[in-house]
């Protein structure tokens, strides 16, 4: 059994779905709220990993990250070292990646307010922030936790991106996802289908998270 | 989705081919000029061996298979799933130290000492495990005497295409490719590189095999199909496939007809 792999993998997975969270937060929060007309566009380009194949957003980044661009530049220059070849590389991969299996539950639980309460809150001289902060965000618990819940189960499965810019090292950029792949191209099925079982288990439980708590059967905060 | 493609080409009259990706340059010119000489189409999928091999178990629809080994057609042909007596070694893999253009590291007056400069942080190499040419790569490595200072440098590219991309796209420092890719006129363009001399390592003979998984897919132009696949695998033996075969990379062992052997 690969636990090395298997624990890069959580490791990406819990980084990038924490930074996820905050990253998506102000996003969503824009998008549900926001009165931009453009909006549409911004809405469209989160959702492109969705659509994308991911070679298309590996081969970018690993164009982005070399040393023919600014940003490549950028960091080796900061850091002393590439970004590709990295977990800081998978890192900035999978955020991207992942990013609308993030914003999008928040979005859609932060529509789902009930505009009234927020009316109420401006009309007791709560700011926007304390709006947010004490109305929308509980009320919204469901789209949080299934926020977390997807970008960490979709980082743990990813696979193309990985592929792409991680240069299969073992602890640093060889994920569970890429070793199963190993193994079988390895013809060493039995290892291979260790892994997968596992990852299999792994994801369903943590969808089957995600629906429980949609359907109610738990959450702190609505009510029965 | 190539399998769709792949399996309709076959209907429509030729044949398709599983190949190496070292032979992405050579194989498309050698299947032009066939196509040109007799009207037969041949269509080719570039990829992994290990890949096709495994697919090939489970009945993907190829009438000709070029692997970047000997082991995997021999294992085919082992099973069944390929025309016995067919199993022909084509051409001999030769290894480079590829660096891009501007690097400020001189690999044809260095060779192997060239790895050792603080400039190269990483080097590209196909995956050790799967790939014959990763396999090549740390063979030479270690036969240098290099390869335990330079292990932490290396990172794994799934096929040789790939490890050729990581250096291309300057991620990677340096990249032990194939000669076959770095001959390619994109590569050549792109980047300097130094021929590792050939006694480094196992020679990496690959070796091509008629299929018969075409039974599968193709009931109504079985015979055809197969004969197809025989005249273009002849065509690669001829001298004029042979010299496509050289001019892009590929050498050839003295003994190059040598007796299929079965594992």
């Amino acid at each position: 059994m690969n636990l090395q792999a298997l624990l890069l993998s959580l490791r990406l997975a819990a980084v990038v779905s924490v930074l996820l969270l905050g990253i998506s937060l102000p996003l969503a929060a824009w998008l549900a709220f926001g009165r931009w007309r453009g909006r549409f566009l911004l809405e469209a380009l989160v959702a492109l990993p969705l659509v994308l194949p991911p070679t298309v957003l590996g081969f970018y980044l690993l164009v982005v990250m070399g040393p023919r661009t600014p940003f490549g530049r950028l960091w080796q220059a900061l850091f002393g070292h590439g970004l590709a070849f990295t977990f800081e590389g998978l890192v900035v991969g999978s955020l991207l990646y992942s990013l609308p299996f993030a914003v999008q539950p928040l979005v859609s639980a932060f529509r789902g307010v009930d505009r009234s309460l927020l009316d109420a809150s401006f009309v007791l001289g709560a700011s926007r922030l304390r709006t947010f902060r004490r109305v929308i965000l509980p009320l919204s618990f469901s789209g949080l936790l299934t926020a977390l819940v997807l970008s960490f189960a979709h980082t743990l499965g990813e696979f193309g991106v990985v592929l792409m810019v991680g240069g299969n090292l073992p602890g640093i950029t060889r994920t569970v996802s890429i070793a199963i792949y190993d193994s079988a191209q390895a013809l060493d099925y039995g290892a291979a289908n260790r892994l997968a079982l596992l990852l299999l288990l792994l994801s369903f439980s943590s969808l089957s998270v995600v629906y429980a708590v949609n359907r109610r059967v738990w959450s702190p905060w609505s009510p029965r | 989705m190539s399998f769709f493609l792949a399996a309709s080409a076959a209907r429509a009259a030729g044949i398709t081919v599983a190949a190496a990706s070292d032979l992405k340059f050579a194989l498309p010119e050698i299947a032009a000029h066939y196509e040109k000489q007799t009207g037969n189409k041949v269509s080719i999928t570039f990829g992994s061996s290990g890949n096709f091999y495994a697919q090939i178990q489970n009945g993907a629809p190829f009438d000709l298979f070029f692997s970047a080994d000997m082991a995997y057609p021999r294992q085919l042909e082992a099973a069944g799933l390929a025309e016995p007596g067919t199993l022909y070694p084509y051409g001999v893999g030769r290894l480079v130290l590829w660096v891009p253009k501007n690097s400020p590291v001189d690999v044809a007056r260095r060779g192997w000492d060239a790895l050792r400069d603080p400039a190269i942080r990483k080097i590209a190499i196909a995956n050790p495990r799967h790939a014959p040419y990763g396999r090549a790569a740390v063979a030479a490595l270690k036969s240098a005497g290099i390869y335990d200072q330079v292990a932490a440098k290396l990172v794994y590219g799934e096929n040789i295409s790939q490890a050729a991309q990581f250096v291309d796209s300057g991620n990677a420092d340096a990249g032990l490719l194939a000669l076959a890719l770095a001959l390619s006129p994109h590569m050549q363009q792109a980047g300097k590189f130094w021929s590792v001399p050939a006694g480094a390592h196992p020679p990496l003979e690959q070796a091509a095999i008629v299929l018969r998984s075409s039974h599968n897919v193709d009931r109504f132009a079985v015979t055809h199909t197969n004969e197809a696949a025989r005249a273009f695998l002849e065509f690669v033996k001829s001298p004029a496939g042979r010299a496509l075969l050289e001019k892009h990379g590929f050498s050839f062992l003295a003994q190059a007809a040598r007796p299929a052997k079965t594992p």
